[in-house]
Parts: C-alpha cells; sequence; structure tokens
C-alpha cells in the first residue's frame, strides 16, 4: 500500500501527529519523507479515531507541519538479521555505519521481541570466566544471567567493560561459539572512539557487534538501541546456537531518554520524573537474556549504568537490580586508592552463582572460599568501624588481623592489573593465600575437613612480610 | 447484546477505548481485534468504554472489533490446576509452547485445563438428594496429594434428577443435572467458573488460633503466622524476599501452594519448576509440585495481565479452600502488581495520588489482604487461606506507599535488612523491626502442642536480643572490653542466638526445615548457657572461664550437630552444661 498522507497536524518534541488516517496498526513503522528528499523513520505510539500520534527517530529537526509526505509500512520495526552482523558496526536504528555496506538479511527480526514463556526457559548453569577475580570468585557471571555493573561518574566501568570484553571465554562442555553484542546508548564520542579502537587493538573486534548512539544522537534513536542489540543477540544465540554476551552502556542515558520522550508526550510522570512504566520497560529489556529448550545458545547481560549521584538507591539502580540477577557495584573510595576494579564486594551479588560453579563447573571448593571470603570482609568493615571510633592501637588481636586481611584482600585480589587475565585456579587460591593471613578459628564458614587440607599459615608468608615491611615504611602496597 | 459495530476507537499502550457505546458492563470480559485479545472494561462513560487488554496490542487498528462476552474475567476451575503453570490470566503455559514455541504470542483463548485427560471419578451423590451452594457432589484424584471435590457452584442450589456412574470421565463431561425450584434444569460438569475479583462466598469465618507451621525457626518461634493470617516480606533488592518464599512454598504445612510470580523474572519460575518436581515432601514422600500452583506473568509479559494475576491465584486458592483444605499464598512481588495498576492508572490518566500511585491503592491491597482467613465453608469444612506477600519498596524505604499501605492490612511483618543480608544472615529477618499480631492468638497452641514453657522461652530469648540491641549502642562508642562480665554474657548469648538459632541454612539437609520440637530444645539450650553462667558470675567465676569451656561455640553448632531425628541428644547438651559450669562455681 503506498498512500502517502501529506503534512502533519502538530509536533511535539520528537513526536508529530497526523489526523485523517485510516487502516493505520499500533506500534507500526511509518516513513517520512521530506521535500528535500531524505527519509525518516517514524513509529505508532498512539492512535485516537483517526489521529495517529509518530515518534520520529532521527528527530524532528527540519520537519514543518506541511513538508512530509508519511507512507505507512504495516509492519513493526524490523533489522535485518545475519551471522555476518558480527565485526560489524551500525548505529542505534540498526543501520550500518562503518561504511561496509548493508548486511544480506538471511531474515527480518521484529525487534520488540515476545516475551520468553517461563517453560520453554532453561535454568542457567555453568559460567562465564572474565579472568576478573573480583567477579570470578565473589560474583560469578553464569551464561543466561542478567547482571548490571553500577558505576558513578568518572568511574573505571568502561575500562573494565573493555577489559571483560578481551578477555570472557567459556569453559567446559558445550563452551561452543562465543561472541558479543555491544550496545552503546548515549556514550560521548570519544567514549564511543576509546571502545572501537579497543577492541580492534585486542583482536576482539571480529567477535563483536556493535550498536552506536551517540550522546548527540537523537532520544528516540536511544530508545531503539537496546532493542536491536537484543534482536541481534536473540537471533545470534537461539538460531545460530551461539553463546553471546550483550554489553549495554549506559542505561542511565536510556532511561533518561524514556523520561524525555514520555514528558513530551504528556504522560503523568511517577517517581523523580520517570514514567510510572519504567519498570515494565526496562524488564521488557532485561528479560530477554537466558537460556531457551531446544537451543544449545544463551544470551547473557550486562547492562552497565552509571548511578547519579552514586545514590544506589534512586529508581534506575533500584528498578534495575530488582528485576536483573544480583548487581556489581563500584566503590568510589577503592578507585580513588587506585585499587582497579574498585568493586564494593559487599554491595555486590550474584544470584545465580550457586548453581553454576562448584564441581563441574568451577572448582569444588568455590563456594566455601568465597563464603569465607564474604564473611571475613564482612567483619573487617566491623572494624574499621570500631577503628575509626577507638583507634587501632585499642582493637582486640582478632579485629587487627581482619584490619590486616582488609588491606591485603583489596590490594592482592581486588587489584589487579588492565592486562591481567587471571584462571579460576589462580584466584582460588589467592583467595585461600590471603585467608591464611586469618586465624584458623575465625575461618568460620569453610567445613573443618576442607580447613585441614587448605590452611597453611605459610600460604600467607608472602603477605606477611610486605605488609610487615609496610607499615614500617608507611607506605600501603599497590600491585598489580 | 453482541453488536457486533462496536470498534476500537483509541489505542494507548495496554488500553483501548470504544466510542459511543452503552453495550459494555463493568469488569465484563471482551474479546478485542481481529486477533481476539482478552480484555477487561475497566471505565465506562457515556462517550467512551475504556478497556485494558491482557495481551500485546502491538498490530491492533482502529476499527477493529470489540466483542462482548457478557461475563466478567473469570477462572476455570477444575480438576487439572494442581502441578500446572499458567500465566495471569489462567491460561496453561506449557500448552502454550507446544502451540507457540519458546516465545508467548497473542489471541490464544485456549482452555485453563487439559480436556483429554481421564480423572477416576467416585459420585457421592444419587437422584433425589437436595444439594445446596457449596455441597459436594463427586470426587477424584487429581494427584497422588490432593482429592480433587467438586462442589455445587455458589448461588445455586436443587435436586438432583441425573447422576453419573462413578468412572472414568474428562473434566466437560457431564456429572449431575440439577432441578431447580422453577423446573429447570442445569448439568453440572466438574468445571465451575468464578469471576476473579470476588471473593468467593463463605458460610462465617472463624477465630485464627492455628500456626502455620513453616520449620523456620525465626519465622515459627519469634514471628509467627496463623492458618488463615498475612504477613508481609518487604525488603530491598538482594534480601532474600524470594529465597524467604521459597522456603515457605516448599515447607510449610499447608496442603497446597498457590505460588505467583508476579512481575518477576523468568529464571526464577524455571528454578521454581526445576526445583519443586525435584524435591521431595518428607511429610508424604512425593514431589513438591504435586502440591503447588504456578501462576507466572514474569515482568515482560503484559501489564494488565500481571495486574490480574493477583486475582486469578486467590480465587484458585478459595475454591480449594471450600473444598476443606488449608492453602498458602506465596505473592512475588506485590509492589510490582501494585506498579500495574499505576501504570494502567497513568495511562487512563487519573488523578494520582503518592508517588503516581492511583488513589485507590490501599483499598485494593486491603481487597486483597482481606480474602484470606480461616472460615467455615458452604459445605462445613474448615478450611483456610494465608497471604503471604512479598513488598519491593523502591529504594529500600520503607515509608514508600506500597510498604505504608500494607502495613495497615496485615497483621505480620517479616522485615528483611540490607544490613543483615550483606552480612550473609539468612534468613534476613529483621528481629527489631518484625512484629507478628497472632503471638497472643497462637501461644495456646504452642505452650498445649510443643511445650508448656514454649511461649517462657521466646520471651526469654526476645529479651536476649532486646538486651544485646541495647548495648550494642555503647560497645559502638567504647568498644566490648569495658563492660561487666555479666553484660558480656548477654552479648555472647545473644551471638549464640543470632547465629546459631536465628541463621538458618537452606541448603543443608537438616537445618533447611526444623521441627517445632528441636527449635524449642534449641532456644532450652541456650536460655539454659545463659543462667547457668549468669549463676556462676554471681558466685565469683570468671566469664572469660566459662568461655574456654567451648560450650558457647558448641551451642552455636546445634543445628548441624544434632540431627532432627535424634532429638534425645538434647539431654546430653543440657547435662553438659550443669555439669561443666556447675564445676567451675564449686
Amino acid at each position: 500500500m503506498s498512500l502517502q498522507y501529506v503534512g502533519l497536524k502538530d509536533i511535539n518534541g520528537p513526536l508529530v501527529a497526523l489526523e485523517g488516517v485510516s487502516g493505520v496498526a499500533y506500534d507500526e513503522i511509518a516513513r517520512l519523507r521530506l521535500n528535500d528528499g531524505t527519509e525518516r523513520i517514524g513509529r505508532v505510539v498512539e492512535l485516537e479515531g483517526d489521529k495517529a500520534i509518530l515518534q520520529v527517530f532521527e528527530g524532528t529537526n527540519g520537519i514543518s507541519l506541511e513538508n512530509t509526505r508519511t507512507i505507512f509500512s504495516g509492519k513493526p520495526l524490523e533489522i535485518p538479521l545475519a551471522p555476518e552482523m558480527l565485526g560489524r558496526v551500525f548505529n542505534g536504528a540498526g543501520k550500518p555505519i562503518d561504511g561496509l555496506g548493508p548486511v544480506f538479511p538471511e531474515k527480518m527480526g521484529d525487534v520488540n521481541g515476545q516475551a520468553l514463556n517461563p517453560v520453554a526457559r532453561q535454568y542457567p548453569r555453568n559460567y562465564i570466566h572474565t579472568g576478573i577475580s573480583s567477579i570470578d570468585a565473589l560474583m560469578t557471571l553464569i551464561r543466561g544471567q542478567k547482571l548490571p555493573i553500577f558505576s558513578g561518574s568518572g568511574l573505571s566501568h568502561n575500562k573494565l567493560a573493555v577489559q571483560i570484553v578481551k578477555q570472557a571465554k567459556l569453559t567446559g562442555e558445550g563452551s561452543g561459539d562465543f561472541a558479543i553484542v555491544f550496545a552503546a546508548m548515549g556514550v560521548q564520542n570519544d567514549v564511543a572512539n576509546y571502545f572501537r579502537r579497543s577492541f580492534e587493538e585486542t583482536g576482539a573486534s571480529e567477535r563483536v557487534c556493535m550498536f552506536l548512539n551517540l550522546s548527540s544522537d537523537p532520544i528516540i534513536e536511544r530508545l531503539l538501541t537496546p532493542l536491536c542489540a537484543l534482536t541481534a543477540a536473540e537471533y545470534l544465540a537461539f538460531e545460530k546456537n551461539m553463546h553471546i554476551l550483550v554489553i549495554m552502556t549506559d542505561m542511565t542515558s536510556y532511561a533518561e531518554a524514556l523520561r524525555e520522550f514520555s514528558s513530551s508526550k504528556g504522560e503523568i510522570p511517577g517517581r523523580k520524573g520517570y514514567p510510572g512504566y519504567l519498570y515494565s520497560n526496562l524488564a521488557s529489556l532485561y528479560e530477554r537474556a537466558g537460556v531457551v529448550e531446544g537451543s544449545t545458545g544463551s544470551v547473557t547481560q550486562i547492562p552497565i549504568l552509571t548511578m547519579p549521584n552514586d545514590d544506589i538507591t534512586h529508581p534506575i539502580p533500584d528498578l534495575t537490580a530488582y528485576i536483573t540477577e544480583g548487581q556489581i557495584v563500584f566503590d568510589r573510595d577503592l578507585d580513588q586508592r587506585g585499587v582497579y576494579p574498585g568493586l564494593s564486594v559487599l554491595l555486590s551479588l550474584s544470584r545465580l552463582m550457586k548453581d553454576g560453579i562448584g564441581e563441574g563447573y568451577t572448582r569444588a571448593d568455590h563456594q566455601a572460599v568465597s563464603n569465607q571470603l564474604f564473611a571475613a570482609y564482612a567483619k573487617v568493615q566491623d572494624a574499621r568501624s570500631l577503628a575509626s571510633v577507638i583507634g587501632e592501637e585499642e582493637l582486640s588481636d582478632a579485629d587487627r588481623a581482619y584490619m590486616r586481611f582488609g588491606r591485603l584482600f583489596e590490594d592482592n585480589f581486588l587489584n589487579q592489573g588492565f592486562d591481567e587475565n587471571r584462571s579460576m585456579d589462580e584466584t582460588l587460591d589467592l583467595g585461600w593465600d590471603l585467608l591464611c593471613t586469618l586465624p584458623k578459628n575465625e575461618l568460620d564458614r569453610i567445613d573443618e575437613k576442607l580447613l585441614d587440607e587448605k590452611y597453611d599459615p605459610e600460604r600467607a608468608a608472602r603477605f606477611l612480610d610486605n605488609a610487615q615491611s609496610d607499615s614500617d615504611s608507611g607506605k600501603t602496597e599497590s600491585a598489580g | 447484546m453482541n453488536i457486533l459495530n462496536n470498534t476500537i476507537y483509541s489505542i494507548n499502550g495496554p488500553v483501548v477505548k470504544a466510542a459511543d457505546t452503552k453495550d459494555f458492563s463493568m469488569l465484563e470480559m471482551v474479546y478485542v481485534g481481529n486477533k481476539r485479545l482478552i480484555g477487561e472494561v475497566i471505565g465506562v462513560t457515556d462517550k467512551f468504554t475504556t478497556i485494558q487488554v491482557y495481551e500485546n496490542t502491538a498490530g491492533l487498528k482502529i476499527g477493529e472489533p470489540i466483542e462482548s462476552t457478557g461475563q466478567p474475567v473469570c477462572a476455570t476451575l477444575g480438576p487439572g490446576i494442581i502441578s500446572n503453570i499458567f500465566d495471569g490470566i489462567e491460561r496453561p503455559l506449557r500448552d502454550m509452547t507446544k502451540l507457540n514455541g519458546a516465545f508467548v504470542a497473542e489471541g490464544n483463548a485456549l482452555f485453563s485445563l487439559d480436556t483429554e485427560k481421564k480423572y477416576d471419578v467416585t459420585v457421592t451423590v444419587k437422584v433425589g438428594d437436595k444439594l445446596k451452594a457449596g455441597d459436594i457432589y463427586c470426587t477424584c484424584p487429581e494427584t497422588a496429594l490432593i482429592t480433587h471435590k467438586c462442589m455445587v457452584p455458589p448461588n445455586v442450589s436443587g435436586e438432583v434428577v441425573f447422576a453419573a456412574d462413578n468412572g472414568q470421565y474428562q473434566v466437560n463431561d457431564t456429572i449431575i443435572k440439577l432441578k431447580f425450584e422453577d423446573g429447570t434444569e442445569m448439568p453440572l460438569t466438574m468445571v465451575q467458573k468464578w469471576p476473579i475479583k470476588k471473593a468467593r462466598p463463605i458460610a462465617n469465618r472463624l477465630p485464627i488460633n492455628r500456626p502455620l507451621i513453616t520449620g523456620q525457626r525465626v519465622i515459627d518461634t519469634l514471628i509467627p503466622i496463623a492458618k488463615g493470617g498475612a504477613a508481609a516480606i518487604p525488603g530491598g533488592f538482594g534480601t532474600g524476599k524470594t529465597m524467604t518464599q521459597h522456603q515457605l512454598a516448599k515447607w510449610c504445612d499447608a496442603d497446597i501452594i498457590v505460588y505467583i510470580g508476579c512481575g518477576e523474572r523468568g529464571n526464577e519460575m524455571t528454578q521454581v519448576l526445576e526445583e519443586f518436581s525435584e524435591l521431595i515432601d518428607p511429610k508424604s514422600n512425593r514431589p513438591l509440585t504435586d502440591r503447588t500452583v504456578l501462576i507466572a506473568n514474569t515482568s515482560n509479559m503484559p501489564v494488565a495481565a500481571r495486574e490480574a494475576s493477583i486475582y486469578t491465584g486467590i480465587t484458585l486458592a478459595e475454591y480449594y479452600r471450600d473444598m476443606g483444605y488449608h492453602i498458602a499464598i506465596m505473592a512475588d512481588s506485590t509492589s510490582r502488581w501494585a506498579e500495574a495498576l499505576r501504570e494502567i492508572s497513568g495511562r487512563l490518566e487519573e488523578m494520582p495520588a503518592e508517588e503516581g500511585f492511583p488513589a485507590y491503592l490501599p483499598s485494593r491491597l486491603s481487597e486483597f489482604y482481606e480474602r484470606a482467613g480461616y472460615v467455615k465453608n458452604l459445605n462445613d469444612t474448615e478450611g483456610s487461606v494465608t497471604i503471604i506477600g512479598a513488598v519491593s519498596p523502591q529504594g529500600s524505604d520503607f515509608s514508600e506507599p506500597v510498604t505504608q499501605n500494607t502495613k495497615r492490612f496485615v497483621r505480620c511483618f517479616w522485615a528483611l535488612d540490607k544490613s543483615l543480608a550483606y552480612a550473609r544472615h539468612y534468613p534476613a529477618i529483621d528481629w527489631n523491626q518484625s512484629y507478628s499480631e497472632y503471638i497472643e492468638d497462637l501461644s495456646a497452641y504452642f505452650n498445649e502442642n510443643v511445650s508448656s514453657d514454649f511461649m517462657d522461652l521466646r520471651q526469654e530469648i526476645s529479651n536476649i536480643l532486646q538486651e544485646e540491641t541495647k548495648l550494642m549502642e555503647i560497645v559502638k562508642l567504647i568498644g566490648a572490653d569495658v563492660l561487666p562480665d555479666d553484660q558480656k554474657l548477654a552479648i555472647e548469648t545473644a551471638r549464640v542466638v543470632r547465629v546459631g538459632f536465628l541463621q538458618q541454612n537452606a541448603y543443608h539437609k537438616d537445618d533447611t526445615y526444623v521441627p517445632l520440637e528441636k527449635q524449642m530444645l534449641m532456644m532450652k539450650v541456650i536460655v539454659n548457657l545463659y543462667h547457668k553462667s549468669l549463676e556462676a558470675l554471681k558466685l565469683g567465676v570468671m566469664l572469660s572461664d566459662i568461655l574456654a569451656m567451648g560450650l558457647f561455640d558448641k551451642a552455636v553448632k546445634i543445628k548441624y550437630d544434632i540431627p532432627n531425628d535424634k532429638l534425645g541428644m538434647f539431654d546430653d547438651y543440657l547435662k553438659e552444661i550443669d555439669e561443666k559450669i556447675g564445676g567451675l562455681a564449686v
């Protein structure tokens, strides 16, 4: 049908209204042809009688009430899908921007996706190795999981994202093809360049499919970016049986674009001006992770968001964490002390970890080490707050041992180099070494037998000598 | 009625309007569009009829037909509900995968129950019997654990003029025919329908005085819930709401569990499905799925169906209650349900109250929680519905509207605390903020059925925790070393209570479920240890000497060291305490 509607009734921010239309479907895609020959894409967001409201992806700059012709496609937004999408770069609406021409589609995919039937899901097991000790040991990333990174402005989340892309790999059975879909929403130009350059330098770009929406690009396109990326990911995972890791940054820009869009539509705002459906909307993205019966692939998500004002109770991190299966949280104090990646162990959590580690996946003692490290580090915080009141000298011996453990743990375990890719064995052994700096009777989360087998104060010797000489010279060690 | 020229006038997300029609009534179920999406009328004015659609509205067009059904949105009730998994409007999700594959598609008006399966039916009435509403006319084994009893629907009564023989029947076969006073006849199959937003009638409510035994120590002894009661579990993300609900669903002594995953994670529902079919209920030796119904409306499924899922769940529960069963409902999470109300309210451009939630939020919440109760049914059996609702407060702030309003309608409040969860103290129920108003009602049960000093022991444990909270204020300022020995003893005992008693390991074979008697004996050991040590201190014994004997550490490990079936071992513990501490004082 090539019925063209001439002119518009109304323009408001990214929204335009048409009158006198008929046969238009909710959520369908329309092309707006301007008099100068350029074309823009719009989506139907509201229908009332013979009036249709469209959101224009490329923004409404230069559109007047008279200079457009609108053609409705009768279809929802679809993007071309093919295995050759790997190694390519697209804009937020799924158009190639790397100058290599269009992708020859194997099929077209509706970007909205559909809800996955819980019966058809498989419970995620087995892990993705990131080579980063804190993540692998304490908040293990499981295939099919959605595990966001909560960061703040100026922290090293971008660096961490690059390192994960660079090092992520699968191990063990069914580790088939592994690839990464990277969606950047509202990132600055130089940050986008940093990602592109890093992927090229590290040789990862062959297995990365990028969707880039810069902070100067239109917000409606930003709302599409994760949809396109996830559609590509689902296609590669569930139809091509690949294991796909989707990294989405920055979800805060996405949510802000949603707020802008909602307010220009005149909707009633919920908390902090975000629309009442922010939860459902975020869920419609995050829930597109998982493992599906009948396919050997998986979609794993790492959404990255910057917490406004480092506030974890802000609606964006708060709602995200209610949907996702855990969270990895950056800590500004650690970051400023030069610990990279400065992750807050106590605030971080991977909910699916318990079923994807241990015998047959990582190592039999993984759970025990991780429980004990958590518990010990929690006690470090108690000791520190006590020390800040009564002074470190007044602490009991046990508390002082915890203070020492805390420092060593942060400097040696959390802290690691950008190029340091630690194996699971290295990470867990390092965990044991550090635990051995504590008295044996303090390790109450570990089964006696395992403890007898592994506990050996000699393992801790290298740290204790260092710590001794450090405190003599008044410096703290910074490794890596 | 059923006029065909009612058409769609406007579409905005899940809200669809029809113009200039007077054919629809409030809360009526309608079919929307050519795909026949299921919807419900939620507003009628002389200009517009407003409909919320339970499925994705993408692709709907202006001018497509809206079809009236003349009846409200109903739950289909009959054998085949238990062990099944439904979406928010009771569509069977397993059958949907066969039809549509892995993704949920629109326009499936699937029948909720398996119509092919034959049940072994025993007809319990004969021709000439006079039946009133709620009377049971046939029974059949639904699962190995649950006998399904078909009841005369509420508001119906009459004389039996036909009764089928015992035998194999499908759910839609006619079992009996009833003749009403006016001479008309009505065939009854094994299936009946009931509007989900209306409570099923009962004879009368009974006083609440029996606990729902959960095997979780912090709940059963400190903050118990009664059968027929309502409890809320508020907690920020990561505090273990879902984990706590899973534990309750696995171990509580209800006959049937209705688990509503309302706007939560898909993987969690998969986990419940997998885990519950593998876990064997120790009381019956059958998989837990034999007594569980799942309602899964995950966060990315249509929002209007999320609103309905809570009502569907409670209607199923009430139906089984009418048969004389005790039901526990886990609703995870009521906050997502409230958000669904907010989202639809926003689309209707209603005047918002607090934080954008509609002003009718409290009345909706109270309607839901008031459907809990311990009742005498129309057929003189007794049954109960216990509601346990998770609340996900935004920003872990308990002053937000959903938590605050829920607090007004539940009598049991299990507040989950972030700092406990960070310290990996699970279940992270904060004993200071939580409360149960059922303690008075239940004390007689505990004293008579467990031990006559149960409530006294509970009070002692509670006092020790209170004392610790008070002392910790001082310790935070000046450290523990300066305290006198008796206060140090209180802190040490409180540690035993916290680590050895309140913390419970869901992954340990004995500790995941602890019978009431063991809970009582554990309290007894701790209280005894405290008293004996206190006496010894008064006689001048040093606390460090008492601690050096390792009795406190031993008490912490009781939960692992004494298996649930060897409670005789407690005598040795009590004796050892008497002897060792008594020995010091000499």
